[in-house]
């Protein structure tokens, strides 16, 4: 390893500052409750899903984006959003797919990629540090050893991949990094 | 970009989208269909994880088209009200799934293609079909590793899969020329920056493809038939059966959804 890789990617670095500098801190706060349906520790704003808060006249924008183009919880995650604010009692808003930027794992939130590791499920490797296979080197989120092999490179959603560590034995799933 | 388009032009990159949604949404179904009837277990999701990446870029295509349309058409009209000569898909998409061989052949040709199409569509003026490109390239090159993977396997295998993967070779060959070929609508988007030419795609193709097919020990077929057509709308009578299978539910329900 030559390089430090960096804390978090500059992508992250710019929402962060995005949410940071809002006024309407509140509704940043307040969807942080949205989780993926699929990995409860996540808040769409851990997943890098919720891109932006604003105001447009008198109506409330909140921008979203897909992670895989066919990901079955966006739906959900666009119902949840929109009870949620119904029941904060705001009226006026609505709920916008953007495209781009293009979402990656790297638009993660450092605390969501250590909930991950928690739950059971590798976070992913961060595409700052990493550009090859080769260093994708995988970490066995039960027992931390990086003897780990790839079962399958699709798991039990589109982003994740299955696991199998090589010294606890336990299968997992990876996180793909995107 | 929208805002600023003519009413020809709006109405050629709406055409041009559609097509672009019908080549999705016909390979997602027929990856679908594997569904539950996969080798393994493992096989079963990746191949249902993939199937959902196409349907997934399908919705992205027609949703697009929808809002050009500006007519009160959904995606889902788009999908499931149209019949197969008004479908303008690639013919190498809508070929039944085959066996597993067959299958993942068909899926190395098609991965590859759309990796060079969408690295050029992601330059696309059309910013929306840009972004569109930019999303979906990151999962076709999940895709591919996958492809790539599977028939390096499946010619290196066993007697058995080697030549069912060759006679997938020798039955699809003749599908892949419609991929390089233009039409009038394909030439008028690349020439506006907005679509792909094509044509020029068919050396890197054919590179990519020869180099693993040789790796895999896969003999690569002579250029002798063609079929093509799907542009046109006239199709091979799959496309029909596949449609029939894919919309019944909507039809019966008009404009349901869950």
């Amino acid at each position: 390893m030559s390089q430090i890789p960096p804390l978090v990617a500059a992508v992250y670095s710019e929402r962060l500052t995005r949410r940071n500098e809002s006024v309407l801190t509140e509704i940043w706060d307040l969807l942080d409750q949205v989780k993926d349906p699929e990995i409860p520790v996540l808040s769409i704003w851990d997943l890098g899903v919720l891109t932006q808060v604003e105001m447009q006249q008198e109506n409330l924008l909140i921008s979203i984006t897909p992670t895989y183009s066919g990901c079955p919880a966006m739906d959900t995650i666009r119902d949840d959003i929109s009870s949620l604010l119904v029941e904060g009692g705001y009226q006026n808003f609505s709920i916008k797919l953007v495209l781009s930027p293009v979402w990656s794992t790297d638009l993660m939130s450092p605390e969501g990629k250590a909930n991950l590791q928690q739950y059971g499920i590798a976070p992913p490797v961060s595409n700052a540090s990493c550009n090859s296979d080769e260093c994708l080197k995988i970490s066995c989120p039960h027992c931390g050893s990086l003897n780990t092999k790839t079962l399958s490179q699709f798991g039990s959603t589109a982003c994740k991949a299955l696991y199998q560590c090589q010294d606890c034995n336990e299968p997992f799933d990876y996180f793909k990094n995107f | 970009m929208v805002m600023t388009m003519n009413d020809e032009t709006k109405q050629a990159v709406l055409n041009f989208t559609v097509r672009l949604g019908d080549d999705a949404v016909v390979m997602g179904h027929r990856v679908a269909e594997w569904c539950r009837n996969a080798p393994f277990l493992e096989e079963d999701l990746a191949l249902s994880n993939v199937a959902l990446d196409f349907i997934g870029r399908a919705r992205m295509f027609y949703g697009y088209a929808a809002e050009l349309a500006n007519d009160g058409r959904k995606e889902d009209d788009f999908a499931y009200m149209r019949d197969h000569r008004e479908y303008q898909n690639l013919l190498i998409m809508e070929l039944p799934r085959g066996d597993f061989a067959y299958t993942m052949v068909r899926q190395l040709l098609v991965d590859v293609f759309n990796l060079y199409y969408l690295e050029q569509l992601m330059k696309s003026t059309d910013e929306m079909l840009a972004a569109i490109a930019a999303k979906s390239i990151k999962e076709t090159r999940y895709h591919l590793r996958r492809s790539q993977e599977w028939v390096l396997r499946l010619g290196l295998g066993t007697e058995e899969s080697k030549s069912r993967a060759q006679k997938a070779l020798d039955d699809i060959w003749g599908f892949t020329h419609e991929l390089f070929d233009l039409d009038e609508l394909e030439q008028q988007m690349a020439g506006a920056g907005i679509g792909v030419d094509n044509g020029s795609l068919k050396e890197s193709w054919s590179l990519k493809v020869k180099a693993i097919l040789l790796e895999a020990s896969l003999t690569v077929p002579e250029d002798g038939w063609k079929v093509k057509g799907g542009r046109e709308g006239y199709h091979t009578e799959y496309l029909g059966q596949m449609l029939n299978e894919m919309q019944c539910v909507h039809r019966a329900n008009p404009g349901l959804e869950w």
